[in-house]
């Protein structure tokens, strides 16, 4: 199959990263696609670096090899700067423009790069930076940024806006169902300024 | 029938539903804790769900259920099978007229654990049957098999996911959940339930005698197949098989390996057809040794040649670069990583904002200057970042690994931290013990009531079962009290001078000392509604010194010189306690 789409998601401990895996998950599923995905459990979750491979289309096993990935959606630069090997030669890298600088940092006063030198040590790549806190706020609270991720990230991902969205219903809170699908359209309206 | 998007565990669960489990305990632990979690709070099927005290309770637990002919599960993790290791071996004479089946969840790469440890291996020691999963949808359906394998058998079958399989997802089929109940009913009969010595030695002989059917069983199921397809052979268990498959060129032979004991007369049978085989199988090479056994004069290439890793977990890339190496796929086959950044600040796993664990060490640390810290495993391991941790073996060590170094002349005082459910897990026979043999030191019980780290489960502290009902909440202090300790006493960790203050009498006290450091963990609290006020400092008058910020609370950033307090904070308070200025207070409501 020419269409299999390998996704990794980046970000830190308490992101919502799993939660947008989920979002990718249930849509193959609504679109009768296989799809194998994994994730970190356990102590990553306290704060520390968390990764999800998705495989869209995948039937055998659940990881992506370094430079496998089709899409990475990274929701931290630092993040982005520590997985970025992963990306395929063609592949695209939407990132959060933001960084949660790593508490031991602080505390050993460690060597951390910029958003500036951040962002310049991602240039190569195919970039689609964004601001998804900011419109995260915008959607209603801070906590939707792993859907205006998803939703940045939707229009290189071989499943349709529809199958998504559905998607997005079923996994968030259904209180916040509303809030998450404006928060899906504000990520893939300003993804649109990156082509 | 019915299609989902599932965790591995989630299928696991659901496969027990669909299996009509009428028994499941276990003792959490990273990566099998999922599924009794999902377990306890499902309304599909009336079940018994039970975290257990330990791994031992929680097997013996279910292995009487199966004797009662009731179909049981107990779920671990791959070193909790050390704990439950006594009734295993002798579980395997016994047998069982329901199916009993062991989750034992192993770890390679030790994403989680203390170890690397191989559960096929207990199965060969006990001599039991063992089903190794390479995706979630076999693991759904090898554990529904697993009941009726016991049953047919007679004998409790060992179920060993990985963590890729636990915690990978994946499209799953789930079939309808059982509604077939049993009613236990212990039929009595001391010649195979009382293994005095005359006993066992016949019921040793029968487990011999039934190993042949056991064989026979394993072959007639499939999971151990052969596609013939070359003069080479690549042999994949578990996992390892799903990355094999990706890369594996049509005209190499692919044996998948997904149950054992392996038929030795089928495995010779195709392995002599090859001129040569390649083995990968993650954990100990026991295909490997299979292999070799019969492969007569066909050479074998695995771990045992140093062609394949001995330790950690494989992956794509692992398994398509050996692939390279031993000549099956051409080297433009691998995937080539791209650039990298060098030299990045890392992100491990921290204590959260406001943890009771944290406000606790910096005491110990501050009190006990020059002590050793034993400890054991929770959240608070993570007290390492700290300087606090200075030993972590098994769960419940921290006590004995304390007083063993008491006793060996070490004239530093020993300060030992354990966690609720650690000390209740296997910690007290350490404090009994101490106390008996008169070591010196203090333990202090992080006492947050609950199993934090493996995802927060009720424990016998906490005053509720896995499924919600009450319970008499253990009295921590009680229970030092009986093992022989006077010097019990319990305190809150934000209040920082209380904690100094008792700790020092604690450091001044002969014998065995516990302080009981109680405080509801954050997220259990957060989930509880309870909201302290947050923190702020003033930038007027912090010097930029940075004690809050060696404190190493995630909440606390230094940006300009001065101390910012994020909205992680979840109003500990004990940034305000130690800051020399005073100038972290309560956030006045604007
Ligand atoms: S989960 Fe609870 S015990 Fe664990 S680090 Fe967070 S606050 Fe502490
Ligand atoms: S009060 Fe201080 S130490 Fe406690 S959580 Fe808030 S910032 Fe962290």
């Amino acid at each position: 199959m020419t269409d299999t789409c390998d996704v990794l998601i980046v970000g830190v401990g308490g992101q919502g990263v799993i939660l947008a895996s989920n979002v990718l998950g249930e849509a193959c599923l609504a679109q009768g696609r296989p799809v194998k995905a994994a994730e970190t459990h356990g102590m990553a979750q306290r704060g520390g670096s968390v990764e999800c491979h998705v495989r869209i289309g995948g039937t055998l096993g659940p990881l992506i090899p370094p430079g496998g990935a089709g899409v990475i959606l990274a929701f931290d630069l630092l993040e982005a700067l520590r997985y970025r090997h992963y990306l395929a030669p063609k592949g695209r890298m939407v990132v959060n423009r933001q960084m949660v600088v790593p508490t031991s940092a602080f505390m050993q006063g460690l060597a951390v790069p910029t958003v500036e030198e951040a962002l310049g040590k991602l240039q190569d790549l195919d970039l689609c930076p964004l601001d998804a806190d900011a419109l995260a706020l915008e959607a209603g609270s801070p906590l939707t940024q792993n859907i205006v991720m998803v939703g940045a990230a939707s229009p290189h991902i071989p499943l349709s806006a529809e199958a998504l969205k559905a998607a997005v219903k079923r996994s968030v809170p259904p209180k916040t169902i509303e809030m998450n699908l404006k928060a899906f359209q504000l990520g893939r309206d300003a993804a649109a300024s990156c082509r | 029938m019915e299609r989902r998007y599932s965790l591995g565990n989630e299928a696991i669960a659901h496969a027990a539903l669909e299996a009509g489990a009428d028994l499941v305990a276990g003792y959490p632990g990273t990566p099998s804790s999922e599924v009794i979690d999902i377990l306890r709070v499902q309304k599909d099927r009336e079940l018994h769900v039970e975290w257990s005290v330990n791994e031992k309770v929680a097997f013996e637990n279910a292995l009487a259920a199966a004797w009662c002919g009731q179909r049981a599960l107990a779920t671990m993790k791959h070193v909790g099978l050390n704990v439950a290791a006594d009734p295993l071996m002798t579980s395997a004479y016994t047998g069982v007229t329901g199916g009993f089946v062991i989750m034992s969840a192993d770890d390679p790469f030790a994403h989680s654990s203390q170890n690397e440890q191989d559960s096929r291996c207990y199965a060969k020691f006990a001599q039991l049957p063992c089903l190794d999963p390479a995706s979630v949808q076999e693991a759904h359906d090898m554990l529904i098999d697993a009941f009726a394998l016991s049953e047919s058998l007679g004998i409790p079958v060992i179920f060993r996911p990985t963590t890729r399989i636990c915690h990978s997802r994946s499209d799953v089929t789930f079939g309808p959940v059982s509604s077939d109940h049993r009613k236990g009913e212990f039929r009595r009969d001391p010649r195979q339930y009382v293994v005095i010595p005359a006993h066992t030695r016949i019921l040793h002989r029968k487990l011999d005698e039934k190993q042949p059917l056991v064989v026979k069983a394993i072959a007639d199921r499939g999971y151990n197949r052969a596609e013939i397809r070359g003069k080479t052979a690549v042999v994949a268990g578990g996992i390892a098989a799903a990355y094999v498959q990706e890369y594996l060129p049509p005209s190499v032979s692919f044996v998948k390996i997904g149950a054992y004991p392996i038929d030795p007369s089928w495995l010779k049978d195709v392995i002599r057809k090859h001129d040569r085989v390649l083995v990968f199988e993650e954990g100990d090479p026991i295909i490997e040794e299979q292999v070799l056994q019969v492969a007569g004069t066909v050479p074998v290439r695995g771990k045992k040649t140093g062609s394949v890793p001995l330790e950690g977990e494989f992956s794509p890339a692992v398994v398509a670069s050996i692939l390279a190496k031993e000549g099956l796929i051409p080297q433009d086959a691998v995937p080539v990583p791209g650039k990298s950044v060098p030299d990045l600040p890392p992100r491990p796993p921290i204590l959260c904002a406001g943890c009771m664990h944290r406000a606790t060490f910096h005491a110990m640390k501050r009190v006990f200057r020059d002590g050793i810290f034993p400890s054991d495993i929770g959240c608070y391991t993570l007290g390492l970042q700290l300087g606090a941790v200075d030993t972590t073996i098994c769960m419940g060590a921290s006590l004995t690994v304390g007083s063993g170094i008491s006793h060996s002349g070490e004239p530093r005082d020993v300060v030992c931290t354990i966690g609720d459910s650690t000390f209740l897990h296997t910690g007290i026979p350490g404090l009994m013990n101490a106390v008996y043999n008169g070591a010196r030191m203090t333990v202090v019980i992080l006492d947050n009531r609950i199993t934090a780290m493996t995802g927060h489960q009720p424990n016998p502290g906490t005053g509720e079962t896995a499924t919600g009902e009450p319970s008499p909440p253990v009295s921590l202090e009680a229970i030092c009290r009986a093992c022989g300790v006077t010097f019990v006493e319990t305190i809150s960790p934000h209040d920082l001078p209380t904690m100094l203050d008792v700790m020092k009498r604690a450091k001044a006290t002969d014998g065995v000392k516990v302080i009981i450091a109680r405080q509801t963990c954050v997220i259990t609290a957060r989930k509880a509604g309870i909201r302290r006020g947050v923190y702020a400092v003033d930038p007027e008058v912090c010097t930029g010194c940075e004690t809050c910020v060696k404190f190493g609370c995630p909440a606390i950033e230094f940006r300009d010189e001065k101390a910012v307090i994020t909205g992680l904070c979840s109003g500990c308070g004990i940034c305000a306690q130690i800051c020399p200025s005073g100038a972290i207070g309560k956030e006045v409501k604007r």
